[in-house]
């Protein structure tokens, strides 16, 4: 659709990348998304609460196109929306799977409600049902130097609100009883971190589409914990992780006019592949014969 | 030592069952519910336990003991048929252990229910009777009523059939699933550390409801435990699993210091509180139950 | 007496249209498995199994779809064979919530990929295939799949009730259901089986992004109206018909309204109601036991 090609020279593969307005745009908000959700959902991992990541996403939806609805930008509902969400969320206990608990039909009903919504929302507009799409599974085209601005500014608030309450939430994460007792405040610092991931999420949906939030949220980080458990080393390999998903996949996106949805997510998953099944062939051969 | 230890002793070499002189009599004429002969199992190509030789009569109340690993879980569950044998002999009932065998009734290790779930206590003992039929349960007949009520008296759980069975305390499930499992008049009860999570006072009604419909309805029990002493008034013998090896015989003989000195291969002392509980120490296992000091804590290991 | 009168002329206008008789059709039959399927799928703590195969099924319809083939071969390919699959992988440790998300995330950018190859390769540019499939299609039914639709949601409502006796012992105490000869892990596997064909014909009537309301609201209505589990079962069917046939009606009269919110909201509403209205229950005695 766009591109000439991808030629083997790629000092001339980066200039056509970079030829119109809307890409660069496009990598400048994929940057400052991957920065955002890489360093957030670093800490949204190691709490094992990937799954608060998944409604909040799922809550997006919604709040995007009822904005939308309601003639008010986009990301107002973005943001709206997933941070009344969490602030909702964390009192909603999670049951295992395989063993009956009332939350899990409470999460797939409203799982299921928040998308209908959406879904209403969209249809009521009479907009291009492209706009579906959009939403869902993002796109690249079309982000303005507005959304730039705003999505720098929002991830910039949100990171150092990351980094004032960073030790203790690592603390908290860790062992919760000792932080409290050593005087860490963890309801409120749960809290704040709740509504900074809403911030990322909503951050990440305008560019992954809200259902696939996770490929840059929750699966670098993931990947990165699972190569090291250095801290700083840790952290920074999942915003690394994360930028390169991104920047391949939409140069990927560019070239081939295959989605950018598709091809960020894969990328993504194919490092958590490739670190796993190597450690799994490192580790697991030998840890299946002694299970046996 | 004196002669009656050292009899027990001998049972510790695997082929001969007897127990010493105190061991109970098989009553006369009447057919064990379980006869294992020279049995062995394997979980994972590794020996559980073997050479097992045991007969158990109706009636007999067993209490199966040994620390954790050492195959309690497991010869319950071969006498259920889920576990083969991989050597012996093993007849349960006069017939091979098969799965679906109405003769016994099986209360397995257990979790607590979700306090929403959606069963009543009558619910789950209804199971017990027709759960494995295919289909769906339509209007009560009254032979089945009266059945359910008839099983909810004898475990005194009239009261608890119309609530949830999540609402209930430990010991009142307990109860439930004990009804459960008796529901198609097995010959044999086999119940995996049933007291495990109760507080003591259940614990004692529990054990004392099970010794009770033992003896009437004359149900041979093998009982699982990792604590001797909320059964210890009303069993007839104990088997105890450690390192591989059997002892089966009186309770004072088999758990004994010297006793269990021998199948450990380590120093065990068995001391007698000033209210009959014995207290094991010394055996390579997590800190023993101590009664006084932990009322409400579940025994570690 | 003119109200009446306009209220059943309306009625039958409302019967009359084919459109509304296929959707009824096919929602009844769809409905009906749902709900007794979905009762099982909450009290197996499986609603998460769900969630993975409504994803399939978005993926499977779109990669069929793709390739010049009936989505529904796609769909229901997809949607079964996942299903068996997790049941046959069973209960072995339960992979984290990052792997299964991780799976969820990536299946869902596979459909993005077949969505994209689908609307370039027919010549329009049209999208709305992807979104009927994401969001269901029941007024759009042709006769001929309202009735395989209804048939196949008959046909499982039958194969359900059929196993529920077991399969609530094998649910409720698999160890001792096994103990007493019911086939615990291939009832297991059976089960998700039918819930994948389940979540293929939800997928059809609300689709798949929310097939799981569809199986999980009226399941969680009914658990909260009653104690006595077959009730709940048997209500967890009639409501989620009871949704179906609300929903169709709403988006009849209101055409703005798309039927899979109308349904989902009815849905969802009941067990709203169920949880406020329903009848109040004690919270548990005693602490749960540490184990």
């Amino acid at each position: 659709m766009l591109a000439d090609g991808f030629t083997w020279d790629l000092g001339s593969d980066l200039h056509q990348l970079f030829q119109f307005h809307f890409m660069v745009n496009a990598y400048r908000a994929g940057t400052v998304v991957a920065v955002v959700a890489g360093l957030i959902g670093w800490f949204l991992v190691l709490r094992r609460q990937s799954f608060v990541g998944h409604t909040l996403a799922i809550i997006a939806f919604p709040g995007a196109s009822g904005a939308v609805l309601i003639g008010i930008s986009a990301a107002w509902g973005y943001f709206g929306f997933c941070v009344a969400g969490a602030l909702v969320i964390g009192a909603v206990r999670r049951g295992r799977p395989g063993e009956f608990s009332e939350e899990s039909a409470v999460v797939g009903t409203v799982q299921a409600f928040a998308l209908a919504c959406g879904f209403l929302f969209v249809t009521l507009y009479h907009g291009l049902l492209e706009d579906v799409n959009t939403l869902l599974f993002g796109s690249f085209l079309g982000i303005t130097d507005a959304q730039v601005r705003t999505l720098l500014a929002v991830g910039l608030g949100a990171l150092v609100a990351l980094a004032v309450i960073a030790r203790p939430l690592r603390f908290a994460s860790i062992d919760p009883d000792v932080a409290a007792a050593r005087g860490v405040p963890v309801r409120a610092v749960s809290t704040v971190f709740l509504v900074v991931v809403a911030l990322a999420v909503a951050e990440t949906s305008q560019i992954t589409g809200a259902l696939l939030v996770f490929s840059l949220l929750v699966v670098p980080p993931a990947t990165a914990q699972a190569i090291t458990a250095r801290p700083v080393l840790s952290a920074a390999l999942a915003v690394a992780l994360a930028l390169l998903a991104t920047w391949v996949g939409l140069a990927i996106s560019y070239f081939t006019d295959y989605p950018s949805g598709f091809t960020i997510t894969t990328l993504a998953f194919a490092a958590y592949l490739l670190v796993h099944g190597a450690r799994w062939m490192a580790t697991g051969r030998h840890r299946l014969r002694l299970a046996r | 030592m004196s002669e009656s230890e050292r009899r027990g002793l001998r049972a510790a070499t695997p082929a001969d069952e007897t127990g010493g002189p105190s061991s109970a009599p098989s009553p006369l004429g009447a057919d064990p519910v379980v006869e294992l002969e020279a049995a062995g199992v394997e979980l994972g190509g590794r020996p559980v336990w073997s050479d097992l030789t045991l007969t158990v009569a109706p009636g007999e109340f067993l209490a199966v003991l040994g620390p954790n690993g050492a195959g309690k879980s497991t010869l319950l569950k071969t006498l259920l048929g889920l576990i083969p044998t991989a050597s012996g002999r093993v007849r349960v009932a006069g017939r091979r252990p098969g799965v679906g065998n109405r003769d016994i009734g099986y209360l397995p290790q257990r979790r607590s229910f979700d306090p929403s779930l959606p069963v009543r206590g009558i619910d789950v003992v209804r199971l017990g009777l027709d759960g494995d039929r295919w289909g769906v349960p339509l209007r009560s007949t009254r032979p089945v009523r009266d059945r359910l009520e008839q099983l909810l008296e004898l475990v005194g759980a009239t009261d608890l059939a119309g609530r949830r069975i999540g609402q209930l305390s430990g010991g009142e499930q307990q109860r439930l699933l004990i009804a459960q499992a008796l529901a198609r008049e097995p010959r044999l009860l086999l119940l995996d550390e049933p007291l495990d999570s109760l507080d003591l006072a259940n614990q004692a009604a529990v054990a004392a409801l099970i010794a009770d419909i033992s003896d009437t309805e004359q149900i041979a029990v093998l009982i699982v435990a990792h604590d001797v002493n909320p059964v210890l008034p009303y069993v007839d013998r104990v088997l105890y699993l450690a390192g591989g090896r059997a002892l089966v015989g009186a309770p004072e003989v088999v758990i004994s210091g010297p006793t269990l000195s021998a199948l450990y291969g380590t120093p065990i002392e068995v001391l007698r509180t000033s209210d009959g509980r014995l207290v094991v120490v010394g055996h390579p296992e997590a800190a023993s139950y101590h009664p006084q000091l932990h009322p409400h804590e579940a025994p570690a290991g | 007496m003119s109200a009446l009168a306009t209220a059943s002329g309306g009625l039958a206008d409302f019967f009359a249209h084919p459109f509304v008789q296929r959707a009824l059709l096919a929602g009844t039959g769809i409905a009906a498995a749902s709900g007794l399927v979905g009762f099982f799928v909450v009290l197996r703590g499986q609603v998460f199994s769900g969630d993975l195969l409504s994803h399939v099924a978005f993926t499977g319809a779109l990669a069929a779809l793709a390739y010049g083939v009936d989505a529904r071969v796609g769909l229901f390919v997809a949607t079964v064979g996942v299903g068996v699959g997790l049941g046959i992988l069973g209960e072995r440790g339960h992979a984290g919530d990052v792997v299964i998300g991780s799976v969820f995330t990536w299946v869902l950018g596979l459909g993005v990929l077949f969505v994209s190859i689908y609307t370039t390769s027919t010549a329009a540019s049209d999208s709305t295939a992807s979104v009927h499939v994401l969001f269901g299609s029941i007024f759009g039914l042709t006769a001929g799949q309202a009735v395989v639709a209804a048939s196949i949601g008959v046909a499982v409502s039958l194969a359900v009730v059929a196993i529920a006796r077991p399969l609530l012992f094998a649910s409720l105490d698999a160890s001792v259901a096994q103990a007493r000869g019911v086939p615990v892990r291939l009832l297991g596997v059976g089960f998700l089986g039918l819930v994948g064909v389940c979540a293929g014909e939800a997928t059809q009537a609300v689709g798949a992004l929310l097939l799981l309301g569809l199986i999980a609201a009226p399941a969680g209505a009914a658990l909260r109206l009653t104690d006595r589990p077959w009730v709940a079962f048997w209500c967890s069917g009639a409501l989620a018909v009871l949704a179906v046939w609300v929903g169709v009606a709403v988006s009849y009269l209101a055409p703005d309204i798309p039927p899979s919110f109308a349904i989902m909201a009815t849905a969802a509403g009941c067990y709203a109601a169920a949880v406020v209205a329903g009848p109040r229950r004690r919270p548990a005695m005693r602490p749960r036991s540490p184990r």
